[in-house]
């Protein structure tokens, strides 16, 4: 009985317990912890499939909104609109927290010498967590050739057309992907 | 430039704050936030200057968090203060929250068609091709120094290869990569 009267805080409290910390490492945004989010919804806690955590990367993507959304779903596959409410506060709260410090103190102090150090050093550790975590989508997606293909042409396609509409690109993923699947083989 | 001349402009209400970033959120499909936001309180309103906001994007960029949300607050802070940055997140984040889960509960009902199944990865996977781009975007900067090319291979191999958690291998390389690139001879500038 007493399992039962804690079993609605308790997923609440995991998820507290996973998101807030990856909150303030998410250096470079969602696609920096994409890698160990999967690992700790999948792997750790069993939230969700490897199958599901795909189509909630996919759905984030589509629905509007930062990438950091999919931890919303996860929130909701776990605690239904209680859960989506507190996996959203919990990405997005601690690192909004500590942005709204730094403001204060940056606009105080721009110009030093620092501040650029700072910013240098930071810089290329997001672009690796950002590789990291394409590497982490394509092994759970069990990518093949197609998939490493059209990321690296997305990607290819974007370095040429910077104002490409990113909606526009993954609707096109979405067709070529259909296109295959429905030629028969 | 000093941020004091925040007394002579009238202060823009926190329901404009508000309806601006709620707007932005509705309609913030795919990523490119930050263009809009740009957009929107620079070029449309003139809340602010360019070097103030391009700083701003900037440290949104630096610090952890979603991008746009960093910016989001910094743009709020700007504003109208803590209240600033809190109606901001907050106009930013609830469209999407809700937007999301009803995207997620409409997939629940049609994930029946096979062929929607091979859209999804094809959205996931052209969505990788996006944050590609983007470190594509960051080593090309990167590569020019050697520290932080040896930073941002180290921060790939420990946390895409090896599989380390990423909390302690952020802790370790911060530090070091921030040193390696750290102004230590001040008495040349």
């Amino acid at each position: 009985m007493d399992d039962h009267s804690n079993s609605s805080f308790a997923p609440l409290m995991a998820l507290i317990a996973v998101l807030a910390p990856f909150s303030l490492v998410a250096i470079g945004g969602g696609p920096a912890i994409f890698a160990p989010l999967q690992h700790q919804a999948v792997e750790v806690h069993r939230w969700l499939t490897a199958r599901e955590f795909i189509e909630l990367f996919a759905v984030a993507r589509v629905a509007p909104g930062p990438g950091s959304m999919l931890a919303t779903l996860i929130g909701w596959k776990v605690a239904a609109w209680p859960g989506a409410v507190v996996a959203t506060l919990a990405i997005f709260l601690p690192s909004s927290i500590l942005c709204i410090g730094v403001s204060r103190v940056w606009s105080r102090y721009r110009g030093r010498a620092w501040h650029q150090a700072l910013e240098d050093g930071l810089a290329p550790i997001g672009t690796g967590l950002m590789f990291a975590g394409a590497v982490a989508i394509f092994k759970l997606a069990n990518a093949g050739p197609l998939g490493w293909g059209l990321g690296i042409a997305v990607a290819g396609l974007l370095t040429l057309w910077p104002k490409l509409h990113p909606f526009l690109v993954l609707g096109l993923g979405a067709v070529v992907f259909v296109a295959v699947a429905a030629v028969p083989h | 430039m000093t941020a004091t001349t925040a007394d002579e402009k009238p202060p823009i209400s926190l329901r404009e704050i508000f309806s601006v970033f709620f707007w932005i959120g509705v309609f913030s499909f795919g990523g490119g936030l930050t263009g809009w936001v740009y957009r929107e309180v620079v070029t449309k309103r003139g809340w602010m200057s360019d070097d103030e906001i391009l700083s701003g994007i900037a440290l949104a960029q630096v610090l952890p968090g979603a991008n746009v949300t960093n910016l989001t607050v910094f743009v709020g802070n700007r504003l109208r203060g803590y209240a600033g940055a809190a109606i901001a997140l907050t106009a930013l984040i609830s469209p999407p929250l809700v937007m999301c889960v009803l995207a997620l509960w409409a997939y629940g009902f049609i994930q029946q068609i096979s062929l929607l199944h091979a859209a999804v990865d094809g959205v996931a996977a052209a969505a990788v091709g996006l944050n590609i781009r983007l470190g594509i975007v960051g080593a090309v900067r990167v590569v020019r120094r050697v520290g932080p090319t040896i930073t941002m291979l180290a921060t790939f191999i420990a946390v895409g290869v090896l599989n380390w958690p990423l909390v302690p291998v952020v802790l370790v390389i911060a530090p070091l990569s921030i040193a390696s690139v750290w102004p230590w001879k001040r008495n040349n500038g």
